[in-house]
């Protein structure tokens, strides 16, 4: 390899963020643009009798109002991921709702007026006359007799049952265990909040007919397709989606959501006006996916040695009032398969039931199943150790899959025929036990306890599975993903020896413009600032599935490199050619094409792509230019791995946790920039800690959103973290030729559970075992007090 | 309509508003200087950070008429001919930002906070940007970017 992967070097995109000049959604004008506001259901779960708009329609500066009415004839929102292999009973939303509504936030009503002040104006003087239906808002309960029944094809409100593993097997395991450990858990309900909330603006083309959406959207080519042969029913040719600058996603903007087909069909309807919507962040938090929201019980079993024999797990998944894009798949093939975690557990059973309540609808956020499963085992873990009063860290090192055993197929079958690719996990707990003094930390802990101070050692040890694929794993046939998720790359060396590269997946906030340009960049012996990459625009570009389930690099960033390497075989021929060699004789080495052993008579690529470009002389048979596009559809997926090692103080008369010490070991394989992959893991490791002491999304018993803002939800600030230690192993995948694991979201899976079992820890004294996140000062206090050592 | 009479990034402008016209609205779609974003209407993101009369405000909690007279700072005014300011490029050369829509607010906040304290510790850094949210980088590396401009405007390298 040459010289640009690996290193760290700033980002080529943040000239224009740190100077105010890039272009964010809301910061596009059209010429004409109108103004959209939504009119959103105030009521959890009601039926629409009818709706007046003629008051809003008179106010000057409105231009139309629009009511679900109005759209009937757009196909409701596709579910593109339904659970694999099970009945799903899929209700999705509408542009906007027609008859009823399932959560508080659904659309009912759109104003265009010239500002958006004028048409919030008007959202007021529309009258709605709702018919209030009753109420649930919690998973479980939803399935339970007398609940209220929100969609008529899913009786007891079950959308899914699915499972993986062996029951049996995993309940004989239970009878035969020395112990077996019984836990409930809730993991919460989380809004992913990206700094810049939704938006899209429509514009329709009488002329010619078609659509152009520009969109704050992870995926653009998924919503074209989406958009085009679900919702609208039309050719994907009639529709071009721009994903602009996007200020972040988590998850929660890669799916299709009514608001990008309503801008526009009223833009259609308005003649080819350009309607802009721009979401408010009270209507994010409504109206834009949650996360996670899992309860769940399980049982574990072990041997007096700690070796685990069993684990049992049953789920109860919300899903919201209707499905988002994916969220099938997310409590499923992302959940349940991975309850193995890093370990050799010998039977595995998991049932989950995905569930409709009068809530938001719950999809994808950063991590994506995957954390509520890593938080599962590894919770289980810490409660065998306390169990058998063993060191948690031994309890891990016992149960760990040994380096000998890759590829290795968790037990079960629950990875439904994949393998983990490569791993070293002993590895990283050990570089984690060295980095924080392991010994002299538990001394200390013993020095705190005797001294009345609550200090706690959590762990996490964690797997993923990234980069999801391959198609034929994932597609409808197995996982029930209802496409492909390849990836896409165009490499083209322009005459003047500037590459373009343009990429299915689209970046926000991840830096693909940098790393990219360091993939082929480094392959073709050039530098990375003469490679320009270019995404997030469907018009002219090859189709991408986009970027989520850190699948950038692992799966885009391979689909580049294939490309360069068939680019220089290429440049070997013409290369040849210039050089009156044989093509066999030639090779190429740090941008230079050259006959084996003489490396001073070379030819560089740029020289071979001009003479490629310009074409009067080539060899016999060779195309023009040098330009190719690679489809890459992995042979499995990736497995990034690591230990998170959590130091906190609990604060005995008040409750509240302060994180001392955090330590992140994270084995993402080969890394391209490690500047990147740090801030990756250092925000992700944030949201991980937000999610186990501060966030929660509350819904009250009538389906209203208490925590419906930033005063109301606990969005972490600076001061309530430390800095973040990072540090790595190294174990390439060999599922793809980079070597490369993914990082995007290994933060976020690890480190939740570190901090909830270092707080766990530090109040084993007085006999607590296991809290519900988040771990809230109030929380703590109390179950201190209301344990028995407590009271005082 | 009222007139107000603003100086920004040097320039004056004489425009006549609606009084309810948020001063963000006015600066992003009135004078079109999209650098500044909206993140919230609560006033706790920080998105919206400018400096007026030299001193960081949330500029989504103030009508453009209170503006009146005033002289503010967006973040397209903050590098001067061409070169950046030293809290940008500690942003920069510090991995401060991923999606950036945080960044203009939180490089505003960050160069009200050095003027008050030229060399800031961790835990007033930490502080000092308590109104402003990031969703992206943990605050990791935009403590370390503050810390960064900190050593370099006190002639440090
Ligand atoms: S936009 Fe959030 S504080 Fe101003
Ligand atoms: S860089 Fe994305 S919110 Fe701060």
């Amino acid at each position: 390899m040459g010289k640009a992967i690996g290193q760290a070097i700033k980002r080529k995109e943040d000239p224009r963020l740190i100077t105010g000049q890039a272009k964010y959604l809301d910061d596009i004008q059209l010429p004409g643009m109108v103004h959209a506001a939504v009119l959103r259901s105030p009521y959890a779960h009601a039926k629409i009798n009818s709706i007046d708009t003629s008051e809003a329609e008179s106010l000057p500066g409105v231009v139309g109002v629009f009511t679900g009415k109005d759209f009937a004839d757009l196909n409701p929102l596709p579910c593109a991921w339904q659970a694999g292999g099970v009945n799903n009973n899929a209700n999705t939303p509408r542009t906007l709702e027609i008859d009823k509504v399932t959560f508080t936030g659904a659309g009912v009503a759109v104003v265009v007026a010239e500002s958006r002040y004028i048409a919030e104006d008007a959202l007021a003087l529309i009258h709605v006359d709702y018919e209030v239906l009753p109420v649930v808002v919690d998973a479980k309960k939803a399935t339970e007799p007398g609940a209220p029944q929100l969609h008529e094809n899913a009786p007891n409100n079950i959308c899914m049952e699915w499972s993986c593993g062996d029951e049996a097997a995993t309940d004989q395991a239970l009878a035969d265990a020395d112990v077996v450990i019984k836990q409930s858990l809730r993991n919460q309900r989380l809004i992913p909040t990206p700094m810049e909330p939704r938006g899209a603006i429509g514009v329709f083309s009488p002329v010619a007919e078609d659509y152009t959406v520009y969109m704050t959207s992870q995926a653009p080519h998924v919503m074209r397709l989406l958009m085009t042969a679900f919702v609208f029913g039309i050719p994907e040719n009639k529709l071009r989606c721009i994903s602009p600058q996007v200020g972040g996603g988590f998850g929660a903007k890669i799916f299709l959501y009514p608001e990008y087909c309503m801008v526009a069909a009223v833009s259609k309807k308005l003649g080819g006006l350009p309607v802009k919507w721009m979401e408010t962040r009270r209507e994010n938090y409504i109206a834009t996916t949650h996360g996670r929201d899992h309860v769940t019980e399980f049982e574990v079993a072990a041997k007096n040695d700690g070796t685990i024999t069993g684990l049992k797990v049953e789920t109860y998944a919300n899903l919201g009032g209707t499905l988002s894009t994916i969220a099938g798949g997310i409590p499923t093939t992302l959940y349940g398969r991975l309850l193995s975690g890093v370990y050799k557990f010998p039977n595995i059973y998991c049932k989950v039931y995905g569930t409709y309540t009068n809530t938001g609808m719950v999809d994808a956020y950063r991590g994506a199943g995957r954390p509520e499963a890593s938080y599962l085992v590894e919770r289980a873990i810490d409660l065998v150790a306390q169990k058998l009063n063993m060191d948690p860290a031994e309890v891990r090192r016992v149960n760990y899959i040994p380096p000998e055993a890759f590829p290795y197929a968790p037990a079960s079958n629950i990875l439904n025929g994949l393998k983990y690719d490569s791993g070293e996990y002993e590895g990283a707990l050990n570089k984690a036990l060295e980095l924080v003094d392991y010994k002299n930390l538990r001394q200390e802990q013993a020095a705190a306890r005797e001294a009345g101070r609550l200090m706690g050692i959590g762990f996490s040890s964690y797997v993923e599975i990234c980069g999801v694929a391959p198609s034929a794993w994932i597609g409808l046939n197995g996982e029930g993903w209802g496409a492909g998720l390849w990836e896409s790359a165009n490499v083209r060396v322009h005459l003047t020896g500037q590459v373009v590269v343009t990429t299915g997946s689209q970046s926000h906030g991840q830096g693909h413009e940098t790393t990219m340009a360091q993939i082929a960049a480094d392959l073709l012996g050039m530098d990375v600032a003469d490679v320009r990459v270019e995404h997030s625009d469907t018009l002219g570009t090859p189709f991408g599935y986009g970027t989520y389930g850190s699948r950038s690099a692992a799966v885009g960033g391979v689909a580049i490199h294939n490309s360069v390497q068939k680019i220089i075989e290429k440049a070997k021929k013409i290369g040849a050619h210039m050089l009156e060699a044989a093509p066999e004789d030639v090779t190429f080495e740090d941008g230079k094409v050259f006959v084996k052993g003489s490396p001073d008579k070379a030819k560089t690529i740029q020289e071979v792509a001009l003479a490629a470009a310009v074409a009067y002389d080539l060899p016999e048979g060779t195309e023009p230019f040098l330009d190719d596009t690679t489809y890459y559809d992995p042979p499995n997926c990736t497995y990034p791995f690591g230990t998170h090692v959590c130091i906190v103080e609990v604060d005995k008369d008040t409750g509240h946790v302060a994180i001392k010490r955090y330590l992140a070991v994270d084995d993402v394989g080969k890394k391209i920039n490690p500047l990147i992959v740090d801030g990756q893991i250092h925000g992700g490791v944030v949201q991980g800690l937000a999610q186990g002491l501060w966030e929660g999304a509350v819904y009250d018993d009538n389906g209203q959103l208490v925590s419906g803002s930033l005063m109301d939800y606990a969005l972490p600030k600076a001061h309530f973290l430390p800095m973040i230690e990072t540090d790595s192993t190294e174990t390439p995948s060999p599922v793809n030729p980079l070597g490369i694991k993914g990082a995007g979201e290994a933060g976020t899976i690890a480190s939740a559970q570190a901090v909830v079992n270092a707080v766990v820890d530090a109040l084993a004294p007085y006999g607590i075992t296991h809290l519900d996140m988040p771990l809230t000062s109030q929380k703590v206090w109390e179950a201190i007090h209301s344990s028995g050592n407590g009271r005082e | 309509m009222a007139e107000i009479t603003v100086t920004v990034n040097g320039k004056s402008y004489t425009r006549d508003v609606e009084p309810r016209m948020l001063l963000v609205h006015f600066i992003r779609d009135v004078l079109g200087l999209t650098g500044t974003n909206i993140g919230c209407e609560t006033s706790v993101c920080g998105a919206c950070t400018i400096l007026m009369d030299g001193q960081a405000i949330k500029s989504c909690t103030q009508l453009a008429v209170q503006a009146d007279g005033s002289s503010l700072t967006t973040i397209e005014g903050l590098a001067s001919n061409g070169d950046l300011h030293p809290v940008q490029e500690g942003f920069w050369e510090k991995h401060g930002l991923q999606c950036g829509y945080c960044t203009p607010g939180m490089i505003m906040a960050s160069v009200d906070l050095l003027q008050s304290n030229a060399n800031p510790t961790e835990d007033e850094i930490r502080h000092g940007l308590e109104g402003n949210l990031c969703r992206c980088t943990g605050y990791h590396n935009i403590v370390k970017a503050v810390q960064y401009a900190a050593e370099k405007m006190q002639g440090g390298n």
